[in-house]
């Protein structure tokens, strides 16, 4: 490379790390500032001590780790069946985990609750619809990341020295293949979190208790909280993404978002 | 995201042929199950009803060709397909450029890999807590705003303002570009050494290794890339709402609006306002693939 290209690399780069940085220095910078005069974490305090930051956080704590459960349940299974037996559904399942994407949230949303909320379907108000659209957001990321572990390792081998040692379909699912992509199903499952907790479309339209309708909410009335709630969420969205990288080296990662 | 439809399977092993016929597909009976109910069925509604009388329940096009018609609606499109395509074209350059430098621009071998990992995590920063990152950096009173006032330029006296198209093409743009670095880089990965040392070696200069090597090569996945950048602001509510509170005209925030109260005053124009953006999805996600596959005979 010659030294020219070397030196529009680098501005290129600073940049981006300036387009990345400015915006969360301006925040974190707000937020200390909630007491007149003189840097603090007021705001900080106060946001720990709203009541309704500690409802609306760990209900959407409670949302992420039923959306990993059942995410789980419905998409290793999957995944791990049609590596093994039936690969003519490959392209189907595949097909339908990539919706999500096409399909916007505020789309999405917008069918579930006029499916969901006229008889005979009046579940529009079930936690379980909530906690099932958020397993559909997930679907890309889950089904992928898990997908990719089964990839890694020999399902077919491993199943069948199973079987002829006397497994049952259980504990070849359950003592055989879940734990060899184990570090897969963390990658899925940290990455679904960080997907619940900071989704706002389902949580708002389906009119449950979640952290990103209360960060909306906070915008409308406070100004230094906010501030404070968009660094901790960004705290979050980064320490959830470094665990993957972490547990996940050597895999290929997988993010995006829904916006 | 790496979207990469190069699935890589083995030839499928022989099964032994003992069984006539198999209840292996009922093990994927769940998952079709599971999305029928809360994927595939809730969204093929918005289509049928999109084609429905809201009272008689009788087929009629009247929805679709009052959407047409609606001056407000049109507009909605408009400004939403516009930010789209200046996003996606600026995000993608700027993605593209940032890529490039990290993977082959002779910078150290960390900042490769830094720069995967913030962008991982930009790319997934969005919704409320972006827009007020920006409100904090660009609003009137905004950190970067007061820089800039204090070198003496107020941006606000110069026509720009954070809750209108460019202010909040700006707060996408955010999203946009660490998207394009995350699905660029496995196609500039694949751009192979020996062609830059072929052509420099019948003498090629810098550009015409561009012109006629590289860029030919990598449009395609550029294009593709776009492609999946414009979907991605084009379908993209949180963030606009939280900047704007809803007073900007895009099509999700109308989409947004008539879900909590049926603005619109008619059930099935909300249907083909919604139909209308998974046509356009849909259209964004074929040129993608189309564009996929002729990326794939340069990449492996």
């Amino acid at each position: 490379m010659k030294r020219g290209g070397v030196i529009w690399s680098w501005i290129w780069t600073i940049l981006g790390i300036l387009y990345f940085f400015l915006p969360l220095l301006a925040t974190f910078m707000f937020s200390l500032r909630a007491k007149l005069g003189v840097l603090s974490f007021k705001a900080y305090e106060n946001v720990f001590i709203d009541p309704q930051f500690i409802t609306s956080f760990s209900a959407s704590f409670i949302w992420a780790i039923f959306t990993i459960i059942v995410g789980v349940l419905i998409f290793v299974p999957t995944a791990y069946w049609v590596r093994l037996r039936v690969p003519q559904f490959r392209a189907p399942v595949e097909f339908i985990t990539l919706l999500p994407f096409v399909i916007p949230a505020i789309v999405y949303v917008f069918g579930l609750v006029r499916t969901y909320s006229q008889p005979p379907l009046l579940i529009v108000d079930s936690p379980a619809l909530l906690v099932a659209g958020y397993a559909v957001l997930s679907m890309p990321y889950m089904y992928r990341a898990v997908d990719t572990g089964l990839r890694s390792i020999d399902v077919q081998t491993l199943t069948e020295a199973a079987q002829s040692l006397g497994a049952s379909w259980g504990t070849v699912l359950f003592r055989i293949i879940l734990p060899n992509i184990r570090i897969a199903i963390l990658s899925g499952a940290f990455l679904s979190f960080a997907i619940v907790m900071g989704e706002y479309v389902l949580a708002q339209y389906l009119a449950k208790p979640a952290f990103a309708p209360y960060l909306s909410l906070l915008i409308q009335n406070k100004a230094y909280e906010p501030a404070a709630l968009s660094v901790l969420s960004f705290a979050l969205t980064w320490a959830c993404l470094g665990i993957i990288q972490i547990v996940g080296r050597g895999q290929q990662g997988q993010f995006a978002g829904g916006h | 995201m790496t979207i990469s439809n190069v699935v890589k399977q083995d030839a499928p092993k022989a099964r032994p042929a003992s069984r006539k016929f198999s209840w292996a597909w009922l093990g994927v009976m769940p998952f079709f199950l599971f999305t029928f109910l809360f994927l595939l069925y809730p969204s093929s509604t918005i289509a049928i009803r999109s084609f429905q009388d809201s009272k008689t329940h009788a087929f009629t096009f009247q929805n679709i060709l009052n959407l047409l018609h609606s001056p407000l609606l049109i507009n909605a499109y408009s400004i939403s397909i516009r930010i789209s395509l200046v996003t996606s074209l600026g995000g993608g350059i700027f993605g593209f450029l940032l890529a490039y430098s990290a993977i082959r621009g002779g910078l150290p071998r960390f900042m490769r890999s830094s720069l995967m990992t913030f962008c991982g995590v930009a790319s997934n920063f969005a919704g409320v807590p972006l827009a007020f990152a920006f409100i904090a950096l660009l609003s009137p009173t905004g950190m970067l705003t007061n820089w800039l006032r204090a070198l003496g330029y107020n941006p606000y006296f110069h026509g720009f303002t954070l809750y209108t198209f460019w202010g909040l093409s700006l707060v996408y743009l955010y999203f946009q570009f660490p998207l394009m670095v995350l699905i660029i880089a496995p196609a500039i990965d694949g751009l192979r050494r020996e062609w830059l040392e072929a052509s420099e070696n019948l003498g090629a200069s810098s550009f015409q290794y561009w012109r006629y090597v590289a860029f030919p090569i990598l449009l395609p996945s550029i294009l593709g890339s776009m492609v999946l950048l414009f979907g991605n602001s084009f379908g993209a509510y949180a963030t606009a709402f939280a900047l704007t509170g809803g007073q900007i005209n895009l099509v999700t925030i109308v989409i947004g609006s008539q879900l909590r109260g049926d603005v619109l005053g008619d059930q099935g124009l909300g249907y083909a306002l919604t139909l209308g953006m998974v046509v356009i999805m849909a259209v964004a996600i074929a040129g993608y693939t189309i564009l996929q596959r002729r990326t794939e005979r340069w990449l492996k």
